[in-house]
């Protein structure tokens, strides 16, 4: 029989390897359904290593693709920090990038070395505010955040493609449902020659330190942590736990917002409703994976990306389906709560 | 009882290990047929986990439970499955009640018995055999009042009325009288001595040596986990049993002298609350408590402690009347405006209140001054000053445990209040609400908390006690509050007060003497 007991202290080697050993698990586990489809374990790995880290055009992909997904997962592990449960960054993101497209298309007139920055702080903005409110809804009334935010993904998702089709339609744009490009002044700058990877990178880097140093050493972070760990003790402490609440839900929208704003004024240059596959909801993962820390979220992030990036590269060489990156990503996550639980507790055959 | 009465259970060489710690060590102890048995010892003496092993909480590591069947056979009861147990006749109340705070007395007592999808349930043939039951033990209890309006006692008879309906014979009570009134567990006891009487056989836990002594058959002392001593109830003595308890001589119970009245710290003045829970409710109450002075209220749980705990540490505002701090009214009613003018808080239920567990001794320190010069800069945290404090704390308040840097749930509970304590003495507190500070701390723990909250009142602050331990309000206090269905009614100098009465005006009954004296307690 198999006994489950809870260990008196968390195993914290467990804990801190549980991530790493996650991905590996994963990637192993992966070789199943690879055999299944039929093609050559070895060769697939192979081909997926090159294709997301490969060449110099591989790794600037690679990054790329990590760019939203460091911002998306800070979002949801800043809230979560919180036991705030944003789930609503990908609606965050969306609106980031419509606020984005509104100030960089020229509709605001400002110094032009001034105009990337508005961008990105339009975006943030937007995230921002639109995060504000569930999380003061759920601070002043108890409403839960999970059903708000999710929600809230469908109604600006909706809200975007209203004004795609309407007011902020591309006059040029042969009737697409897509916006006027960003001015060129209003781009992020590119980081390597003829490559697509940009300076939404350096944002995200600067933003997960950003992060880390606000979690573990100011008094904003030490309420934080107090109110997700133990709201109760830290009311009784006298933290305003409403407050708190609020300022981090701004603070998860943010960066979000910043997300949507980046692949805006970094990648695409103007908004479609497709413009992001799913990043904000791909943000909890990375979050998860990186058992909550802003530091961690950048690893996850790139291995997520690299996952995505390498395993569309294989199955373009092998006929395998893409499908595969969802899976190995799914199996980390659970991989990756197990071992959280091995850490908590002992399995023990009896 | 007689030697001769046949076993109803036997317990041999129970063994039950947590990690390295060893909870229970080898122990074997029989429990006739009808007869009352006390198990007594300190917090973590491994009285709870002896008990939960029997009713197949825990699988003991080592050793086996038997228990007699309906012919009187002893039967080994499979380990670690309370169905297995409670079908041999095993009944168990917790010490925290296990109620659906939704569901009547009597779909409470039924829930769990009756099966889960059937035609009929057959209520009303329930109904009548459990008013049979109830006729028969003398164990009344509303059965159609939601269980969240049942008082304390009422829960409790419920919880045992439940037991029984599962045709236990044997009855474990864990703690039953850390939540009664004196008079309810005088009932309680004698209810219980009636059943055994009939023939059942009951455990009771209790580190209270005098009702011990005065209704159990046989007493069991656990120490350290091992069992030291089985007594008959009518050969043991107090001082024997607290040797044996401790293992030493008891340390001297903390001794307050007279406690010296200044100014005002805390002032009610026909403060009001109102809470659709009616345990929450606090009727108008005036109260004073001076600086230099211990004002305790005794009171039975839930007649209002919390809503009056509430007012005094910032977190609830009156919806009538005012509170003064140190002779101003109090405008903000916020946790950090009480910190800010000087009110130290020792929370009710220090787990879930008192310290954020995720986070380190030294953060739980200075989680209410986080503003403050020493704690933060520009708010950066200084972490090196904290680190140090931290370190300087713990020792000066002698808080065992982990380290600074280890997350505060790794301590012990008696470490933790004590924790609780030193951030609340470190700050220099002109008023302290010390809630429930002992509960569930061994007897030095304890005592280590009384003698600093009484030190505190000879450095001139000024102590609101809250505990529903008369002993310990009777130790401590210099004046005593009774609280019964959010009331205060002053009750005078502990030196002056008579228990029995003390007793009638908690549970409501000396609403008279009450009215008479209450008239003081506005001056």
């Amino acid at each position: 029989m198999i006994r489950i007991e809870p260990r008196a202290a968390p195993a914290v080697g467990v804990a801190r390897a549980a991530p790493l050993l996650a991905a590996l698990a994963a990637l192993a586990l992966a070789a199943i359904p690879l055999s299944l489809a039929g093609a050559d374990v070895a060769a697939a790995y192979a081909l997926m290593a090159q294709g997301a880290a490969g060449s110099l055009f591989a790794l600037s992909e690679t990054l790329t693709r990590a760019t939203p997904l460091i911002l998306t997962g800070l979002a949801a592990a800043v809230a979560f920090r919180a036991k705030l449960w944003n789930i609503g960054a990908e609606g965050q993101l969306y609106l980031g990038a419509l606020a984005a497209v509104a100030v960089g298309t020229g509709a605001v007139a400002a110094p032009v070395w001034l105009l990337a920055p508005m961008v990105m702080a339009a975006g943030a903005a937007a995230g921002g505010l639109a995060m504000a409110g569930p999380a003061w809804l759920k601070a002043r009334l108890g409403v839960d955040e999970v059903v708000t935010t999710l929600l809230m993904n469908f109604v600006i998702l909706l809200f975007v493609q209203m004004m795609l089709e309407g007011p902020l339609q591309d006059p040029m744009g042969m009737g697409w449902p897509q916006s006027e490009p960003v001015v060129a002044e209003a781009e992020l700058p590119k980081l390597l020659d003829r490559m697509r990877l940009h300076a939404g990178l350096i944002v995200g880097l600067v933003a997960a330190a950003l992060m880390h140093v606000l979690l573990s050493r100011t008094t904003a972070g030490f309420r934080i942590r107090a109110v997700g760990e133990n709201p109760d003790a830290a009311r009784h402490a006298g933290v305003p736990v409403g407050r708190v609440m609020v300022g981090v839900g701004a603070l998860s929208g943010a960066l979000a917002g910043l997300a949507g704003a980046g692949e805006v004024a970094g990648l695409k240059g103007y908004l479609t409703a497709d413009i992001s596959p799913g990043f904000g909801y791909a943000g909890v993962v990375v979050a998860m994976l990186a058992g909550l820390s802003p530091l961690g979220v950048v690893a996850a992030a790139l291995f997520v990306a690299a996952v995505f990036v390498g395993a569309d590269s294989m199955s373009r060489a092998l006929g395998v389906s893409s499908y595969l990156a969802d899976l190995i990503v799914a199996m980390a996550l659970i991989c990756v709560l197990v071992g959280g639980f091995l850490a908590r507790f002992r399995v023990r055959l009896a | 009882m007689a030697p001769s009465a046949p076993v109803a259970l036997r317990l041999q060489g129970l063994t039950k290990r947590f990690g390295e710690a060893v909870a229970v060590d080898d122990v074997s102890l029989t429990l006739a047929r009808g007869e009352m048995l006390a198990l007594l010892g300190e917090n973590g003496a491994g009285k709870t986990t002896l008990m939960n092993m029997l009713f197949g909480r825990y699988a003991p590591d080592a050793g086996r439970v038997r228990v007699a069947d309906c012919e009187g056979v002893l039967r080994d009861l499979p380990p670690g499955q309370p169905q297995a147990a409670l079908a041999a006749g095993v009944g168990m109340v917790h010490q925290h009640f296990a109620l659906a705070e939704n569901l009547t007395g009597f779909e409470n007592i039924l829930l769990g018995a009756e099966p889960l999808f059937a035609l009929r349930r057959g209520r009303r043939a329930a109904r009548a055999r459990l008013e049979a039951l109830m006729a028969r033990t003398g164990l009344a209890a509303p059965l159609d009042e939601p269980a969240a309006r049942l008082g304390v006692g009422e829960r409790q008879r419920i919880e045992i009325l439940k037991a029984l309906w599962c045709d236990a014979r044997i009855l474990v009570l864990d703690e039953p009288t850390a939540v009664l009134a004196p008079q309810e567990a005088e009932a309680l006891f004698m209810l219980l001595r009636g059943m055994a009487r009939d023939g059942l056989s009951v455990i009771f836990i209790s580190h209270k040596l005098p009702e011990v002594l005065g209704h159990a058959d046989r007493i069991a002392v656990l120490r350290g986990g091992r069992l030291v001593g089985v007594r008959a109830a009518a050969e043991a003595d107090a001082a024997s049993l607290s040797a044996l308890m401790m293992g030493a001589e008891p340390p001297p119970a903390p001794k307050a002298g007279p406690g010296r009245p200044g100014a005002p710290a805390l002032r009610l003045v026909a403060a009001r609350v109102d809470h659709a829970e009616p345990r929450r409710r606090l009727a108008p109450c005036s109260l004073t408590v001076r600086r230099g002075e211990i004002v305790g209220v005794a009171g039975v749980s839930g007649s209002g402690q919390a809503a009056l705990a509430a007012l005094a540490s910032g977190l609830a505002r009156p919806d009538a009347g005012s509170v003064e701090l140190f002779g101003a009214q109090v405008a903000r009613f916020t946790a950090a405006a009480f910190v800010a003018a000087g009110v130290g808080r020792i929370p009710e239920d220090r787990h879930r209140e008192g310290v954020v567990g995720a986070m380190s001794a030294a953060e739980n320190l200075v989680i209410e001054r986080l503003d403050a010069p020493e704690v933060s800069r520009g708010g950066f945290l200084r972490r090196g000053a904290i680190a140090a404090a931290a370190a300087r704390v713990l020792k000066a308040h002698d808080v065992r445990g982990p380290g600074p840097a280890a997350p505060a749930r790794l301590m012990s509970g008696g470490n933790i209040q004590k924790l609780i304590l030193a951030r609340v003495l470190e700050a220099g507190p002109r008023l302290i609400l010390a809630n429930q500070p002992t509960r569930g701390l061994d007897v030095g723990a304890a005592a280590a908390v009384s003698a600093r909250l009484i030190a505190a009142r000879d450095g001139g602050a000024g102590v609101l006690l809250i505990s529903e331990d008369l002993d310990e309000v009777l130790a401590l206090s210099d004046r005593v509050v009774t609280m019964h269905a959010g009331r205060l009614t002053e009750a005078g100098a502990p030196a002056e007060l008579d228990r029995g009465r003390l007793g009638r005006m908690m549970t409501g009954d000396d609403m008279g003497a009450g009215m008479a004296a209450g008239a003081g307690a506005a001056a």
